[in-house]
């Protein structure tokens, strides 16, 4: 009975009736229809396009066209390919960058972080021209047309897969590597099964954050091979373009929207509190 | 031994990511066609950056575009976090699921939906549809930047303004907004820098006549167009240094606010 009291006064004390009033609750309602409009329409229509013929007629055409074409299998098999050279790369790399950060007194750390994830902030087709302009004063450009696009899509992405292995690493107890050594576990026994497992779900949102990224990514795999490297987002931007089709084009872009739902899936399944693009720092 | 080695690991890491940018800031400083070779000391370049129209007009587009859809995301991810903050219903839920789906998702594919809808609308390629574009792009992170002060804020902080008299409207302006600023302020900041960073999304929506700085580098290089890129060098200069600055002071103001805790403490 009290309890029921207590309910209505609260919640006459949280809407009052003025003239203009309103709930905290309903200040999502105009995002909430931005997003409709924006995000959730936009997808519906991707679906629509990758289901219909130009005459507007429901079919699997142009889903058969796709798996029945060795040049877009092809495509997707390469895009696979330089997706995951380019995500073992970054995470080879940015492991132990992230690693070494993370056991730095915390003044020192916090500048070498930033000098690493600077670059993301410098807008990232100039930062592939520099890197580009580099290879062609090397001498190297234009003759491995797929190491050179993993060395920009590298060079691009490292600082998204630096940030959630340093975000993990940084918050992780301490103390149960001391417990695992004065246990006895040797330093290789120590990173192996107690700091690498539990920096796992940092490992999951990097690799999901650079391996999307590369697979669709056509400006960087464009600048660093002119054109003669072809991924999977090359070809839903030429179906959109020139080759002008968007039944097609919607159908690639239906796949990528699977493999985005599945890895997203996965990714849920590690961990709960993600990193983008240093939202927490 | 090993602290030995973890340096030279960083630093060869650095090295890769720093000498790119160094060595095009270096050749920012003579106005040659190509790298590697030296004209003489000069700031062509950076002359060019005001004297050639279409190169302006770029960069001043591509900032005034960061600022308003930055803004507008700002308000708009504001008050879309707070109502998710409190409203534990489908209509909360929804909003959260949805606004995660441009975070997560291939640009390009959100570029090319976009490009779906706006034609469905028959706006097509229009200053409105870049910039709804680039709030869509920006407004998620900014919810995600505010969300995790709305839950840090002390609950009872609104009730309280209420209990005393404040209405809603009062209570949400006076108590809410200032307790989550600096959320809405790093939200803001993300939204900038990736804003000033898109490509696809710009390249799918915007007017043919308009170019932000991803598209006309991306143009200059795609079309081997050799006149335009000089200029770029001063470009990623101006862009580098301003971002070291930029870094600095935020590295100044970081260590003065510790220096204070520490003194309070």
């Amino acid at each position: 009975m009290t309890k029921d009291v207590k309910i209505i006064e609260k919640s006459e004390t949280i809407a009052p009736r003025t003239r203009f009033s309103f709930s905290r609750k309903d200040l999502c309602v105009p995002y909430g229809l931005f997003l409709a409009l924006f995000v959730i329409l936009p997808l519906v229509l991707v679906v629509y396009y990758a289901f219909t013929a130009k005459d507007g007629r429901f079919t699997f055409a142009n889903f058969i066209w796709f798996f029945s074409s060795w040049t877009m299998i092809q495509n997707l098999l390469i895009s696979v390919l330089i997706g995951l050279v380019t995500t073992v790369v970054c995470l080879l790399i940015g492991y132990p960058i992230a690693y070494i950060l993370s056991r730095m007194t915390a003044a020192r750390r916090g500048i070498l972080l930033l000098l690493f994830i600077m670059p993301m902030w410098i807008n990232f087709v100039l930062r592939a021209l520099a890197m580009k302009e580099l290879l062609d004063l090397i001498g190297i450009l234009g003759k491995f047309n797929y190491l050179n696009t993993i060395i920009g899509m590298v060079y691009d992405y490292l600082p998204f897969m630096i940030l959630p292995l340093y975000s993990v690493l940084i918050k992780m107890d301490k103390s149960l590597e001391e417990a695992a050594a004065d246990l006895g576990a040797g330093r290789v026994k120590v990173f192996t099964s107690v700091t690498l497992p539990l920096s796992l779900p940092g490992i999951v949102s990097g690799i999901t954050m650079v391996f999307m990224p590369t697979m669709t990514c056509y400006v960087i795999s464009d600048t660093f091979s002119n054109g003669k490297v072809t991924i999977i987002g090359k070809l839903i931007e030429q179906w959109f373009g020139s080759g002008d089709n968007w039944h097609y084009g919607s159908v690639i872009a239906l796949i990528m929207l699977v493999i985005m739902f599945i890895s997203t899936l996965i990714e849920g399944k590690f961990s709960d509190e993600k990193v983008y693009r240093g939202t927490n720092l | 031994m090993k602290k030995w080695l973890s340096w030279i690991f960083l630093f060869a890491v650095l090295l890769f990511i720093y000498l790119p940018i160094v060595i095009l800031a270096i050749y920012s400083f003579t106005n040659s066609a190509i790298i590697g070779k030296w004209n003489g000391f000069s700031f062509d370049l950076y002359k060019q950056l005001f004297t050639v129209e279409r190169l302006r007009k770029t960069i001043l587009n591509t900032v005034l575009l960061a600022v308003l859809a930055s803004g507008l995301s700002a308000i708009l991810g504001t008050l879309g976090a707070i109502g998710v903050f409190y409203n534990k219903k489908w209509l909360g839920k929804y909003v959260k699921s949805a606004s995660h789906i441009p975070v997560i998702n291939a640009e390009i594919v959100t570029a090319i939906s976009l490009a779906l809808v706006f034609a469905l609308f028959n706006i097509g390629r229009s200053y409105f549809a870049l910039l709804m574009g680039h709030m869509v792009l920006c407004t998620p992170f900014v919810m995600l930047s505010v969300l995790p002060k709305l839950k840090q804020m002390d609950g009872s902080l609104y009730e309280a303004a209420l209990d005393l008299g404040a209405t809603p409207t009062q209570a949400l302006f006076k108590v809410i907004i200032p307790e989550i600023m600096p959320g809405i302020f790093s939200g803001f900041m993300l939204a900038i820098t990736l804003s000033l960073d898109d490509y696809m999304i710009s390249a799918y929506t915007k007017p043919t006549t308009l170019d932000t700085i991803s598209t006309y580098v991306y143009q200059a290089v795609k079309n081997q167009n050799k006149s335009m890129l000089p200029a770029l060098r001063a470009l990623s200069a101006v862009i580098f240094f301003v971002m070291i600055i930029v870094v600095i002071v935020i590295n100044l103001r970081a260590s003065k606010k510790s220096a204070v805790k520490s003194t309070v403490k």
